[in-house]
């Protein structure tokens, strides 16, 4: 989907869904995730279609992912962190997050 | 990192959003001495024109081009001005009492403002075609995004579509930054130059001439580009192909990435919300707030500013941001001396300039703004043209009955990307006009808070014993 240009010096890792995820310090959520080839971010309460991040500023809402354990955040609007725990998130948002 | 406990429980001025706009009135007002908050929900100042500009890893200034490096002045005045500058900050409430409701790091505050200046900026104008919901289409605007603030570029087959000025400045960008793109699927209908042709004079006089030329002829020089009328994207579960009709032939093309852009349009959310009279601006196909002279709304003490107030460019928002901050502080701090607001103005209308051939010209046709069929409107709750259309012809009158009828309009993103597809549609299908159709009534929270943000809001003992037992 998207590649760095050139190499980053400073590197913190994610996990998404499990997997390990190397992002640029100074990266969003939603932006590790592209540049990590991950193809989709959460799945339509509606029809279970999959999405991903559709504008990268704040307004379309379709990089809505889990980070932390906290469901509906907007994965271009919050800057990773070393440790970061993100999910996708699938269909309905779940009772209690 | 500022945090909410650094926060002041009140301000003279409150500046909403820190693109070029937001940021010169918090410098102007800061400097003058009144007291300034400038809140943007972003990790960084620059609003999306400087997107990342004090922090963007792109160092070789040629691929992003001189007019993004201008921005760094401008943050860097603003920063020195004294006014506490705030990112990550998220403004979810703002009411004519001019109250504004804030969350950082996870913790809500309620700010009381003297004046409120809202500088939240534009988005791009919704484009529905088949298929542009299917990871892999993203938007121009999103491409640049990734570009400016974190080096990135899209690989593989890479497809623009659409018309405007920023679909060009894109291409050129990731062009220099040695992205191959494939084709440019060009909408942009040709009996547009006739409507722009009257505007050519003022055009010719304003600075957007000269550097739109050498835009189109470096990127023509390396990109096919195909004047098309119909556009779809298509694939299992992503993006995998794109079919276009080009002079009365149909095409298919392979594509792993497919940007869209056909304009940008004011982001009304929070005006709206707190009151902002809006009208309809046939000229430009969207809502712009209601404004006087000073950049005053209908609400008092609220003032708009830069392409929230409609679309006039990163520059010409410069100066509509000092207009805005200039009132603001005749108004806390008469005392003060603040710049001549008449240059200001002679400024500004240099910069807008140019605006009236580029609005005639990159006009997006009716096709790309009134979809039929199974194209997604509302891409939050999946309503499709034809549901819209149906409803419309049944009698419904206007988008707030259609979220009743057919929630669109009712997910999270509330409507920024259908309002205006749902109000043109409806229109259309009443044979009225989008102004008498309104838009969706939108209501705070404008961005989503969790209970938990809410209960961090601090309360006074009179609070909590009106509703203790």
């Amino acid at each position: 989907m998207f590649k760095r240009l050139g190499e980053t010096a400073s590197i913190v890792t994610i996990e998404v869904d499990g997997k390990t995820v190397r992002a640029r310090t100074g990266d969003t959520v939603a932006a590790a995730m592209l540049a990590g080839g991950i193809d989709h971010c959460r799945t339509t309460p509606v029809s279970g279609a999959p999405r991903a991040p559709y504008c990268l500023m704040g307004v379309c809402f379709e990089c809505l992912v889990i980070i932390d354990g906290i469901g509906s955040r907007q994965g271009c609007l919050i800057p990773v962190r070393d440790g970061m725990r993100v999910e996708t998130q699938q269909g309905k948002r779940e009772a209690g997050r | 990192m500022t945090g909410p406990s650094d926060l002041s429980s009140s301000y003279d001025l409150v500046v909403i959003g820190g693109g070029p706009a937001g940021l010169a009135a918090a410098a102007l007002a800061a400097r003058a001495g009144v007291s300034t908050v400038l809140f943007d929900e972003n990790p960084g100042i620059g609003g999306q024109i400087y997107r990342g500009i004090t922090s963007t890893p792109i160092k070789n200034r040629a691929v992003l081009g001189e007019d993004y490096w201008a921005g760094a002045s401008l943050a860097a005045e603003a920063k020195a001005s004294g006014a506490q500058i705030v990112t990550g900050a998220t403004v979810w409430s703002l009411d004519p009492s001019r109250q504004v409701g804030v969350s950082i790091g996870g913790e809500a505050r309620m700010i009381q403002a003297h004046r409120v200046i809202i500088a939240t900026g534009s988005l791009e104008r919704p484009f529905p075609i088949p298929g542009w919901t299917l990871p892999g289409v993203m938007t121009a605007g999103a491409a640049q995004t990734a570009l400016k603030a974190h080096g990135l570029v899209p690989e593989g087959r890479v497809l623009l579509a659409g018309s405007g000025p920023l679909l060009w400045l894109l291409a050129a960008q990731l062009l220099r930054a040695g992205t191959t793109i494939e084709t440019i699927l060009d909408t942009t209908p040709r009996s547009n130059w006739l409507r722009a042709l009257p505007h050519l004079a003022d055009f010719l006089l304003s600075p957007y001439w000269s550097k739109g030329l050498a835009l189109l002829r470096e990127v023509r020089a390396k990109v096919p580009v195909i004047p098309v009328q119909r556009l779809s994207a298509h694939g299992e579960g992503k993006l995998q192909h794109v079919e276009y009709q080009s002079a009365g032939k149909d095409y298919r093309r392979q594509a792993d990435m497919l940007f869209l852009h056909q304009g940008v349009v004011p982001n009304v959310n929070l005006a709206n919300a707190a009151g902002v009279a809006h009208r309809w601006s046939e000229r430009q196909l969207c809502f712009e707030p209601v404004l006087d002279v000073d950049s005053g709304s209908s609400v008092s003490g609220i003032s708009v500013a830069g392409d929230g107030a409609g679309i006039a460019g990163g520059t010409a928002a410069v100066e509509r941001g000092r207009i805005a901050a200039i009132a603001a502080v005749r108004a806390v701090k008469p005392s003060a001396s603040v710049p001549d607001p008449q240059s200001v103005r002679q400024r500004l209308q240099r910069e807008e300039l140019g605006r009236g051939f580029l609005d005639a010209l990159y006009r997006p046709a009716d096709m790309f703004r009134l979809p039929e069929g199974e194209t997604i409107v509302c891409r939050c709750e999946e309503v499709m043209a034809q549901q819209i259309h149906d409803m419309a012809a049944k009698g419904c009158e206007g988008p707030n009955q259609m979220k009743a009828f057919l929630r669109c309009g009712m997910g999270p993103c509330q409507g920024r990307l259908c309002g205006l597809t749902v109000t043109e549609l409806i229109a259309n299908e009443r044979h009225t006009r989008p102004a008498d159709v309104g838009y969706y009534r939108l209501r705070p929270p404008v961005k989503p808070i969790t209970l938990a943000e809410l209960a961090s809001l601090p309360i006074s003992e009179a609070e909590r014993k009106a509703v203790e037992r």
